[in-house]
């Protein structure tokens, strides 16, 4: 690894590189080059959309490459290449796996316009004074650094952030109400005999393990200490429980990518799974049932944000801050609630979208006209709600956040025995 | 050694031959030889979480023959290639002898041949991919079957399945069997075939006898093709197995996406060994080389 204070276009354009440094802080000038600046953004398909990146480059001039990749793809990347993004676009629990790596630069809270409105949950770790901490990785754990040039961990508000929030959601699991036919009201449904050869969850061993875990409690079979951070007792427990029911023939297949999960769940291969929250949305565009089912046991939440690649400096740098406020701003915010995402910073997003919308997605209530999508599919009749219901509720629940375990290793090593099975 | 040139001033034929291989020499040596070797490196090195430090130690071997599913999945994947090889050669035999035997003008053989490398114009993902609709619970195969009134529940068999893997590599790579075929057919002398007939021998003795025995090169050539392409595969087994199923291509798969580097360099460098070792026992029943 190369580590040099000069970014490879500010090697390429030389000169440019030097005016841009030598005149930091002259707003003039600073206007005239960003519409030069290409930002290289990688992520998960779930907020590397192109309408951001169209909106950037209305708004603010400048041109936001983006690139989707899956989890573990967006993993190996913030891990072993910097040089190939400017901004990468991780879930907390990769933060926690990559940060130390020191890829990534800590952010000055102090710059961020809206970072007194980012809620609790990314900050000291509580939505409401009383509510009580989940399980797992919880973002505010590793969403803060000692320093500029810090690689640890702090549990306080230090002024220097890992990632600033931009999205997060609670996940449960997906069912088809209509082939199921009864309510479903425990994650333990999912290893239900009655539903042999049409259940399944998902292959990507970190989250997956998590929805056994809920699964196993639900059960009455365990009661883990952190859902989170198992012991290797726990892991071989867990995992030989499903290693079972999947010689049983209790699941259809795994899914490990977005797409794959809505065709099993549209084409009714499936009818109860591992889900997450868009794909609900993409079966029921299509016409068919489904609904996002809020469980007894309560929530697998995760989180992203936006980091900083160490090499970043200078012009592109000040732009990438100028995106990440911008990004705070709402009109992002809105953007991603309006598909059943929340928001960091949910009251700007609220400017960037319609009293009935914000009314269904935000706060639970019943919509008073068609909901749709960003991209004009039909989401929700009047008198609708939201499965699980406002956002207090639904994060109010959370059970366990996505999370890395020390035993990460040793876990990864069962589930590939499990697949293989 | 001698001078680049002999008395006479002319350039040694031996440097010439040497100067003509060495383009090859060294585009193999770059991009064939040199990542092996990278590969056979790494395979000793040790990774943690997020960092792969080289060393030297045998870890990542120790574990890889220490599971039990290694072995597991070595036999699975053997069961694929096995299986897989048995259908495409008896279909793929069967295709080459009829377009070399059965069809008599050469305009035909051609334009049948050109309709055999037709589904090979998509990708070949796009043509796995194309199954799944198809033999799904409520897909074609299904409903189809359920209207002529030969099943009664829909067969969940059909898809995310050991026989819908198999299916779809036979789809996959048949033609890799019926090209070398074909063209060692062609080449075999009509007079001979003949000669049989005019000796006596039936039909059938005629293609054990004849036929077969001529087109070993071709068919050993197919079945190169076929196994290694098999071994070596990870993508359809993961999608037509709906990642219920492993071979050995997915445990490496899946080592990558983990960052675990050198382990996945370690069960490719095993795998690499058990190709080899099956390519090799192929070969001692046929002297491809001189067959040509």
């Amino acid at each position: 690894m190369t580590k040099t204070n000069i970014s490879r276009r500010g090697m390429l354009k030389g000169g440019a590189a030097f005016a841009a440094g030598s005149t930091l802080g002259a707003p003039m000038i600073w206007a005239q080059n960003i519409k030069d600046v290409t930002l290289r953004q990688f992520g998960t398909g779930v907020s590397n959309l192109n309408e951001v990146g169209q909106k950037v480059k209305e708004d603010l001039g400048f041109t936001l490459e983006m690139t989707a990749l899956d989890t573990d793809s967006v993993t190996q990347r913030a891990a072993t290449q910097p040089n190939s993004f400017d901004i990468a676009d991780i879930e907390y629990f990769i933060c926690k796996k990559v940060w130390p790596a020191g890829n990534l630069q800590a952010m000055d809270t102090s710059k961020i316009k809206n970072y007194d409105k980012i809620v609790g949950i990314f900050r000291d770790g509580k939505l409401t004074p009383e509510s009580e901490i989940a399980q797992g990785t919880a973002p505010h754990t590793v969403g803060f650094t000692s320093g500029p040039d810090g690689t640890d961990f702090v549990q306080e508000e230090s002024g220097w952030m890992t990632l600033i929030p931009t999205i997060y959601n609670a996940d449960t699991l997906g069912i088809r109400p209509d082939l199921i036919g009864r309510p479903i009201s425990k994650w333990s449904e999912l290893l239900n005999p009655e539903f042999r050869g049409k259940a399944s969850i998902l292959d990507i061993s970190s989250i997956g393990i998590m929805d056994m875990a809920m699964v196993v409690e639900s059960m009455g079979e365990h009661t883990y200490g952190d859902k989170g951070n198992m012991t290797k007792e726990e892991i071989d427990m867990t995992l030989a429980i499903f290693t079972e029911a999947k010689q049983a023939g209790q699941f259809r297949a795994f899914w490990k990518s977005f797409d794959e999960s809505v065709n099993l769940m549209a084409s009714g291969e499936v009818v109860i799974q591992s889900m997450w929250s868009p794909a609900i949305t993409a079966v029921k565009s299509r016409g068919i049932e489904c609904v996002y089912q809020p469980l007894e046991e309560g929530y697998r939440s995760w989180g992203g944000g936006i980091g900083l690649s160490k090499a970043l400096t200078g012009l592109e740098r000040d732009a990438a801050y100028e995106y990440i406020n911008w990004y705070l701003d709402g009109w992002v915010g809105g953007f991603l609630m309006r598909q059943g995402y929340y928001s960091a910073v949910p009251e700007t997003s609220k400017n960037h979208m319609t009293e009935n919308e914000w009314g269904y997605w935000f706060e639970g209530k019943e919509a008073t006209d068609v909901i749709t999508s960003p991209f004009g599919d039909p989401l929700a009749q009047v008198g609708e709600v939201r499965d699980g219901g406002s956002f207090e509720e639904r994060m109010g629940a959370v059970a366990c956040w996505n999370s890395v375990m020390d035993e990460n290793q040793y876990m990864v090593r069962k589930w590939n025995e499990f697949i293989a099975a | 050694m001698g001078g680049f040139r002999d008395m006479t001033g002319r350039i040694r034929a031996g440097t010439v031959a040497w100067l003509q291989a060495a383009p090859m020499a060294l585009v193999l040596l770059v991009f064939l030889v040199a990542p092996i070797l990278m590969i056979g490196i790494v395979s000793f090195w040790q990774a943690t979480e997020f960092s792969i430090v080289p060393a030297f130690e045998f870890d990542n071997y120790e574990f890889l023959f220490g599971s039990s599913v290694t072995y597991r999945v070595f036999l699975n994947t053997f069961k694929y290639a096995l299986i897989v090889w048995v259908f495409t050669f008896l279909i793929g035999f069967t295709v080459a002898y009829f377009l070399a035997f059965h069809v008599r003008t050469l305009t035909w053989q051609i334009g049948l041949f050109l309709l055999c490398t037709i589904p090979f114009w998509t990708s070949n993902i796009i043509r796995m991919i194309s199954w799944i609709p198809f033999l799904g619970r409520n897909g074609i195969a299904n409903s189809a079957l359920i209207s002529w009134g030969v099943i009664d529940e829909p067969l969940d068999w059909l898809l995310f399945s050991d026989f819908a893997v198999i299916l779809a590599f036979v789809h996959l790579y048949t033609l890799f069997m019926v090209v070398p075929i074909f063209n060692t057919m062609m080449r075999i002398d009509k007079s001979l075939i003949e000669a049989a007939r005019d000796g006596g021998a039936s039909g059938v003795q005629i293609l054990w006898n004849v036929i077969i025995p001529l087109c070993k090169p071709g068919i050993m050539i197919g079945s190169i093709f076929v196994i290694t392409l098999v071994m070596g595969d990870f993508i359809t087994v993961r999608f037509m197995s709906g990642s219920q199923s492993a071979n050995v291509g997915r445990l490496i798969s899946n080592d990558i996406a983990l960052l675990q580097y050198p382990s996945a360099a370690a069960t490719a460098v095993v795998l690499l060994g058990t190709v080899l070792i099956v390519i090799a026992i192929l070969l001692r029943f046929v002297d491809i080389r001189k067959e040509l």
